[in-house]
């Protein structure tokens, strides 16, 4: 049983050497089998968010805290925060030219594990999870990231979900840049990591349609730089059919036109 | 049409290099057998004013041979070894000294070793060992490898030592030959080491030569390839890696002269510590002959520290219309932090995280290197570099 307690932060970025307030107080806690949903307009901070719980360097907190399971996470270095728990599925995740995939996926999963995977073992594991996510095993070979398209990319998150098994996982718009087939087959892969045990899931997007594969406990609303409003799967439904407007003033649809 | 391109990147230390200036055509650059016939260069004129003239043992200023090198060369069976004297015909065909430092290395010199890859024939790899003169010794060297018509291999030449030294090295590669050239320049900390490259490539013969530098305080490495031939085909590769204090310079020139001819340049550097200081000035020129050319350089450089700095200059001057494609870049940038943020949020401890990013910037360059124990001496080279600082 794992608990992620995010309470009142405020977070800044510096651009062009003036800091601007992207965070005004967000109060949140996710636990082990919860899904809490994330629902906002572009700009909200939804990234800022969850960059700021993983510890991007850009990223100052103000004040608040975020805790998992009593520890503070803000003490701790970005690698410490994978290792005690906390996933992130960036929005845009990050190419590194001449380190390959199979490396990295090993190199990570001994540093979250504490010891490196049996070889054997760990060649099925990741054969298996790629064939469930319809990835060609040629992938294996390729520097991580290079080249890959943007659902080949929010793919290979969602492998690396399933082999580092994280308590806390925060789903950058992981549906952004998906077409049907993709976002049935990552979703699915949410699911099973869901299924597979104790795990709590942020899930942060812009519009509905990934809720009609992943059923979330919770919505909130995001605008911002806070949650406005928090309710049940009702208020994904109302956002469907009313969008932004109310929390921003800003005619912008919650749907796919 | 004539077309010249500068461009000019550097690190992260504030200077400047005069951009906009015009540059003298390299077709112009003066060359020649005699150190008399050039002056002797305080540091402001184009060739020199990157390299730290007070830094190089006075090897631009007539200083005397005071020891020699050692040459040691392990050959497989087939490939024919020779110590020559300066009078030796065969000598200074690959090309003529375009500085000083060069010019007083043809001069200086007392004993040339001639490796002979024979034609028609494969071999395995030769490796030439050269070990410096001593802390505090001057010496000048010669070396000429020739690769027979349709002769094909591997010479590595490894520099270990101390002291201060200047050569020529000439690469005779015939028609239809394949030569793969790795130069190792694995100095101690003292070295001062000014060498100067001249491959003359054969009608159809390819050049796959490998510059790496690691150890010296101050290396200045100047590649020249000609073609005598059409369909030569060179490829330039580069790797070094600079710590606090060292000079690390390397200058490449492909002249292209002859028709339907192929260049590929690709150095890449990473730097380190206060006053890590490398320089890539990497010319081509594309004659008017020279149609249907094709060529590409690149440098990138990776600087992992505050205080280090990297000059690159491509420089691409096209005298004809008619070539396949012309292309180059150069970039240098600090580490990539979000490359270390995306590593590190899967859990993979800072240190590790570094050292995979810039084994990953290598990679390319280390791939292409044939010889095995050289590559894997290399990735051991690079793990080192890394530790010494921590990063
Ligand atoms: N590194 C940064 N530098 C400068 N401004 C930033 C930075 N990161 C975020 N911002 C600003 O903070 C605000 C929130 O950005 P953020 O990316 O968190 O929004 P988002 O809700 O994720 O939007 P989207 O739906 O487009 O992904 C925006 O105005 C953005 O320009
Ligand atoms: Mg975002």
């Amino acid at each position: 049983m794992a608990t992620l307690e995010i309470k009142d932060l405020h977070v800044s970025v510096t651009a062009d050497e003036t800091s601007k307030e992207i965070l005004k107080g967000v109060d949140l806690t996710i636990k082990s089998g919860e899904t809490h949903a994330i629902m906002g307009p572009n700009g909200s901070g939804k990234s800022t968010l969850s960059y700021a719980i993983a510890g991007h360097p850009k990223y100052q907190i103000t004040s608040g805290s975020v805790t998992l399971d009593g520890e503070d996470v803000l003490e701790m270095s970005v690698d410490e925060r994978a290792r005690a728990g906390l996933f992130l599925a960036m929005q845009y995740p990050v190419e590194v030219p001449g380190v390959s995939m199979s490396n990295f996926l090993r190199t990570a999963a001994t540093a979250v594990r504490g010891e490196a995977p049996n070889l054997r073992h760990w060649v099925k594991e990741v054969k298996g999870a790629m064939a469930d996510l319809d990835i060609d095993p040629a992938f294996a070979e390729r520097s991580v990231n290079e080249g890959f398209s943007g659902g080949e990319k929010k793919r290979h998150e969602i492998l690396q979900l399933g082999l580092l098994k994280p308590k806390i996982a925060i789903l950058d718009e992981t549906d952004s840049g998906l077409d049907v087939d993709a976002l049935r087959v990552v979703s699915e892969g949410v699911n099973r990591y869901k299924e597979s045990g104790e795990a709590g899931v942020m899930l942060i997007t812009h519009y509905t349609r990934i809720l009609k594969y992943i059923e979330p406990d919770f919505v909130h609303v995001f605008a911002n730089g806070r949650i406005v409003e928090s309710g049940g799967r009702e208020l994904a439904d109302q956002l469907e059919e009313q969008g932004y407007v109310k929390y921003t003033g800003n005619q912008e649809a919650a749907t796919v036109a | 049409m004539a077309v010249t391109t500068q461009d000019q990147q550097h690190g992260l230390t504030a200077h400047s290099h005069g951009a906009g200036v015009p540059v003298s055509s390299r077709a112009d650059h003066f060359a020649s057998f005699d150190v008399a016939a050039f002056e002797v260069p305080g540091g402001r004129e184009e060739i020199w004013r990157f390299t730290p003239m007070k830094r190089l043992a006075n090897l631009h200023n007539g200083a005397l041979a005071t020891a020699v090198a050692a040459v040691d060369v392990s050959a497989p069976e087939g490939v024919r070894v020779e110590t020559v004297a300066k009078g030796d015909d065969r000598l200074g065909v690959a090309g003529t000294p375009g500085d000083r430092i060069a010019a007083q290395a043809w001069t200086s010199f007392t004993d040339a070793t001639v490796v002979t890859l024979p034609k028609d024939t494969k071999v395995g790899p030769t490796t030439v060992t050269i070990t410096g003169p001593g802390v505090g010794e001057v010496a000048y060297g010669h070396l000429q490898v020739r690769a027979e018509q349709f002769a094909e291999g591997v010479v590595v030449l490894d520099h270990r030592g101390s002291g201060a030294y200047a050569d020529n090295v000439e690469f005779v590669v015939g028609d239809g030959a394949h030569l793969t050239v790795v130069a190792i320049q694995d100095w101690a900390d003292d070295a001062v080491h000014v060498s100067s490259h001249h491959t003359k490539l054969g009608q159809d013969a390819t050049l796959r030569h490998t510059v790496i530098s690691l150890g010296g305080d101050l290396v200045r490495i100047t590649p020249v390839v000609t073609y005598a031939g059409r369909g030569g085909d060179a490829e330039l590769l580069g790797l070094y890696f600079a710590d606090a204090g060292q000079h690390l310079e390397h200058r490449p020139f492909i002249d292209h002269a002859q028709p339907n001819c192929r260049s590929n340049v690709v150095y890449k550097g990473a730097l380190q510590g206060d006053d890590a200081h490398t320089v890539w000035i990497g010319d081509v020129l594309i004659r008017a002959a020279a149609e249907g050319t094709e060529t590409f350089e690149l440098n990138r450089n990776l600087v992992l520290t505050d205080g280090a700095r990297a000059d690159s200059v491509p420089n691409l001057e096209i005298e004809t219309g008619e070539i396949e494609g012309a292309g180059h870049a150069s970039a240098t940038g600090r580490f990539d932090d979000e490359q270390l943020f995306y590593l590190q949020a899967r859990g993979i401890p800072e240190e590790q995280a570094r050292r995979l990013v810039v084994r990953g910037f290598f990679h390319e360059i280390l791939l292409k290197i044939s010889v095995p124990e050289v590559r894997e001496r290399l990735e051991a080279a690079i793990e080192a570099e890394l530790e010494a600082v921590g990063a």
